[in-house]
């Protein structure tokens, strides 16, 4: 799926969280969207998904394909186990429910699960999970209706360095064995330069860096210079109250 | 003039009023959104999208986990109600009517209501943590990025659930009211025998009532299903608000049984 953000801009009450953005993502693609606290990243996210309503612009892709959101904190649903938590949509969606019978659903489950690298897990509610557990259940949730679109905010936030590399190799995987197009929102260097074909900055609701990953490793502007220095000094002044 | 404003803006009336004109509009809001989920938890019960196992799983928990404290409550409360009547009754050579009336305050109106506060108390204010920690862990997100319908899944089963299990509960919770509040009264005051209360219930009570009572607290238990899913479902931030939307959600409950039991006896009474 090729998606198309044209003149993007949200608003909460008078403060302006996105102002007029525009990039493309191409089906098969993996952007980054990176910036400071408060920036606006996971309002791009939740705009693309409709859990927002957008004050201007807009939002097109070239095909009507599923688009899924791996959440910051997995957002498993904690009453159901991992088999209902997988086969959510299967089961509750009206296009879905009766296609499949309770085997296929078994299969189809360990299927994904192994693709997360688990197993044997399904009878168990998210509680008795670890995070890194969690996080790729939620990914195998998010693949169960095979999206073209997946969406990533913060995928290996408060992961070990081990689970977070899991991951990544698992976002790179999924693209390169279904071209599926994807968009990261991370603020981990690591997430960027083992997955991101491109990445975009934003500060302030706008957009101030725009390139590929070695580019903004190399810190040739003054916003890549000061985000790959991690520093408070630098043309993106850092709102101790957005933290 | 910028200082009389200032003044004015500073004396209690004004702040009083300026708290009052917020909390109007916060409650015609919560009104208001009450109202459009209402329409929309209707279409999907009318058009048959819902899920029976959810249902079930919701009546059981209306059900079973609440009876043992709306028994205690209503069966206390003939019990209080019996030891205070049946000896001025007694008294007043009106043995033969302490079942009658015992029954007709009960079934009437009674058991309904403390049915309602228990449940409200129970199942209402835990609907509301549930929904709203679901709402402020982004599981209510992850429903509608996985394009399931919040409503249909959160509310639809909870309130069919409880306009389904109220009345069985109310039902049960009367009877064993009415039967402890005959037995005490017996024992407070010899002149009331089995027979004699029992007669005295055949006569006090009639069918119409009975249909009321299960009528109003099938309502009693889709509203507080309703407004405890939709006081949760408004939650917004973080434990904070989990906290705020499950006191919201027993002021709300308790506001909408009153007032259901108001037209009802209106409607059936007046």
């Amino acid at each position: 799926m090729t998606l198309k953000v044209e003149h993007l801009t949200k608003k909460f009450d008078d403060k302006v969280i996105l102002d007029d953005i525009s990039f493309e993502v191409k089906t098969g693609e993996i952007l980054a969207i990176v910036g400071f606290s408060g920036s606006g990243k996971s309002t791009v996210l939740k705009l693309i998904t409709g859990l927002l309503d957008k004050d201007g612009g807009t939002i097109t892709s070239d095909d009507k394909g599923e688009v899924a959101m791996v959440f910051q904190y997995s957002a498993l649903f904690d009453s159901l186990n991992v088999f209902d938590n997988i086969t959510f949509a299967l089961q509750e969606r009206k296009e879905f429910r009766g296609k499949y019978s309770e085997k296929e659903l078994r299969e189809m489950v360990a299927k994904k699960l192994k693709t997360v690298g688990l197993s044997n897990i399904e009878n168990k509610f998210p509680y008795e999970l670890s995070g890194g557990m969690q996080k790729r259940v939620s990914f195998a949730r998010a693949i169960m209706t095979e999206p073209s679109l997946i969406l990533y905010d913060e995928p290996t936030a408060g992961l070990d360095p081990v689970a977070s590399t899991i991951i990544e190799d698992y976002i790179v995987r999924l693209r390169n064995e279904t071209n599926t197009t994807a968009i990261v929102v991370t603020h981990q260097l690591s997430t960027i330069k083992r997955c991101a074909d491109r990445v975009i900055m934003l500060y302030h609701g706008k957009i101030v860096f725009e390139g590929t990953p070695s580019e903004l490793e190399a810190g040739e502007t003054p916003y890549t210079k000061q985000f790959m220095e991690a520093s408070p000094e630098g043309p993106m002044k850092i709102n101790v109250s957005d933290f | 003039m910028k200082r009389i404003e200032y003044f004015v803006t500073q004396t209690v009336t004004f702040q009083f009023l300026k708290l009052l004109r917020k909390q109007a509009f916060e409650f015609f809001e919560t009104f208001g959104k009450m109202a459009i989920r209402l329409f929309e938890v209707m279409k999907f019960i009318l058009t048959g999208q819902f899920t029976y196992r959810h249902v079930i799983e919701q009546c059981s928990r209306f059900a079973i986990d609440s009876l043992p404290i709306t028994l205690t409550i209503v069966s206390m409360t003939s019990i209080i109600l019996a030891v205070q009547i049946a000896p001025e009754m007694v008294k007043q050579g009106g043995a033969n009517f302490i079942g009658g009336l015992l029954a007709i305050v009960t079934v009437r109106e009674m058991g309904t209501i403390m049915t309602g506060f228990a449940i409200i108390s129970m199942i209402g204010s835990s609907m509301a943590s549930e929904i709203a920690t679901m709402k402020v862990t982004d599981q209510v997100s992850a429903m509608k990025v996985l394009h399931v319908s919040p409503v249909k899944y959160l509310f639809v089963p909870r309130v069919i659930a409880g306009a389904l299990m109220m009345p069985l509960i109310t039902t049960v919770a009367s009877t064993v009211g009415v039967f402890c509040g005959g037995f005490v009264s017996s024992l407070t005051s010899p002149e009331v025998t089995g027979l004699c209360f029992i007669n005295s219930v055949k006569l006090g009570l009639f069918n119409r009532d009975i249909g009321i009572m299960l009528l109003k607290a099938s309502c009693f238990g889709a509203a507080i299903a309703h407004i405890s899913s939709s006081c949760g479902y408004d939650a917004e931030g973080g434990a904070k608000s989990v906290g705020i939307a499950t006191t919201k959600a027993v002021v709300w409950s308790f506001i909408g049984i009153v007032i259901i039991d108001y037209i009802f006896a209106l409607w059936f009474y007046f």
